[in-house]
């Protein structure tokens, strides 16, 4: 018999805090929380081993929902403090929550060279194409043509594909979802969390309020729907041909790969330096 | 984003949509699995998510868009709306025919 799914979230959640949770209604934010407690639980890790620590924005408000250790840093420095946890006690699962703007715009240089680097940290970024929480600005990933608070006359620029982004930063795991493919975003976000080294799980989502609103897709559900159908299978795509694959983004995942582990690097140093030291 | 109160009217249709029932419990002789939809109302934000995807159409809405259970019995436990509410507020559970019926 399957798990009542609904029951298991609420395991997890912080049951003193206010529900309903901030976010508008149907905004996929709460959809990639349950996906994450999910992914958590089929873990089997205990929610004191577990740290999630998020930047600014409306997706920056999940770890208040959540009982795990958490903190709700600064914008676009979830992936700083995530470091300096992971260094001081390696033993830690950490996991680091971001908006496309807090992890590609204002954030997006830690963004590289953590994926650089490849510490063993997992970090997921919720991309709604916008800055939500501040009003519908444009943000890296915004579509180029879209229209946003600050692109009235339709964006000019063009977008960050944050996925692939990563993968170019040398990151060790990388995979896409969406909140359409539930079932799909558990076990992307397991996996990440399984992988050791840098993780990198990019959920797109539906912020129907200030992206949709200005761009004639006003409710969840025709997000939704527009997700399922521009999304198409990584191994499926790679045998599409290019103008097949236009408007459509691929969803999977896209790298895994062995790589020394900072940590794991960083004690050899220390061995190294000790024993120097003893000579 | 203040919580919706839960109305007379949805939670009695709640009452009654997952009332036991026991005429369509055996199909040709194979057990059918029965489901019961369960709505938090003072969680659910109405946004429609849940009855627009429902393979089954299980689930209508009111004209908050808000879900009404409609067809209970054809619930086939695929528990799309239970992965896809961003609310956490419906959950689907396996209907234990025989102990809801000695209760009623
Ligand atoms: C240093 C700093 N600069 C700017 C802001 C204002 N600010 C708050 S959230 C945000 C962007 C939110 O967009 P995103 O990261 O995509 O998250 P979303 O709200 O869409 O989930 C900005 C610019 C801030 N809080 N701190
Ligand atoms: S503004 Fe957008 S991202 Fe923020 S809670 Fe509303 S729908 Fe979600
Ligand atoms: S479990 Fe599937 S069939 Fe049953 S109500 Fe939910 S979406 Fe409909
Ligand atoms: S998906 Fe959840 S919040 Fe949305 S209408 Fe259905 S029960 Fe309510």
């Amino acid at each position: 018999m399957t798990k009542e799914v609904t029951k298991l979230i609420h395991k997890y959640l912080r049951h003193d805090k206010k529900f309903p949770h901030v976010w508008c209604p149907g905004c996929g934010n709460g959809i990639v929380l349950g996906a994450l407690i999910r992914a958590i639980d089929r873990l089997g890790l205990e929610k004191d081993e577990i740290v999630l620590a998020s930047g600014i924005g409306c997706s920056g408000r999940m770890p208040v929902y959540v009982d795990f250790n958490t903190l709700h840093t600064t914008h676009g420095r979830a992936l700083t403090f995530a470091t300096g946890i992971k260094l001081a006690k390696p033993s830690l699962t950490v996991i680091t929550l971001m908006g496309d703007g807090d992890a590609t715009a204002i954030g997006g240089n830690h963004f590289i060279h953590a994926a650089r680097r490849n510490l063993d940290l997992t970090a997921i970024i919720i991309n709604n194409q916008i800055y939500g929480m501040t009003g519908g600005q444009h943000s890296p990933t915004t579509p180029y043509g879209c229209y946003a608070t600050t692109a009235t006359y339709g964006h000019i620029e063009h977008a960050f594909s944050i996925a692939e982004l990563a993968v170019t930063a040398g990151a060790a795991f990388v995979a896409r979802g969406t909140v359409y493919h539930a079932r799909l975003l558990d076990e992307l976000i397991e996996a990440g969390i399984r992988k050791p080294g840098f993780s990198v799980v990019e959920a797109m989502s539906n912020c129907h309020v200030q992206f949709g609103r200005r761009n004639q897709i006003e409710d969840p559900v025709t997000m939704m729907k527009w997700l399922r159908d521009h999304a198409v299978a990584t191994e499926k795509a790679r045998k599409m041909k290019p103008d097949a694959l236009e408007d459509k983004f691929t969803i999977g995942v896209l790298a895994d790969l062995e790589k020394p582990i900072y940590t794991d690097e960083y004690q050899k140093v220390r061995d190294r330096a000790k024993s120097l030291a003893r000579q | 984003m203040p919580p919706k109160k839960k109305t007379q009217q949805t939670a009695k249709q709640d009452r009654i949509a997952n009332k036991p029932r026991a005429s369509k419990h055996k199909q040709s002789g194979k057990i059918k699995e029965l489901f019961n939809q369960v709505v938090f109302r003072d969680w659910c934000k109405a946004c429609g998510i849940c009855s627009a995807f429902c393979p089954k159409k299980v689930i209508g809405h009111d004209d908050r868009g808000g879900p009404v259970i409609k067809r209970p019995d054809d619930c086939i436990g695929c528990r799309f709306c239970e992965l896809h509410c961003p609310d956490v507020a419906i959950t689907i559970i396996v209907r234990d025919v025989e102990s809801e019926r000695d209760r009623a």
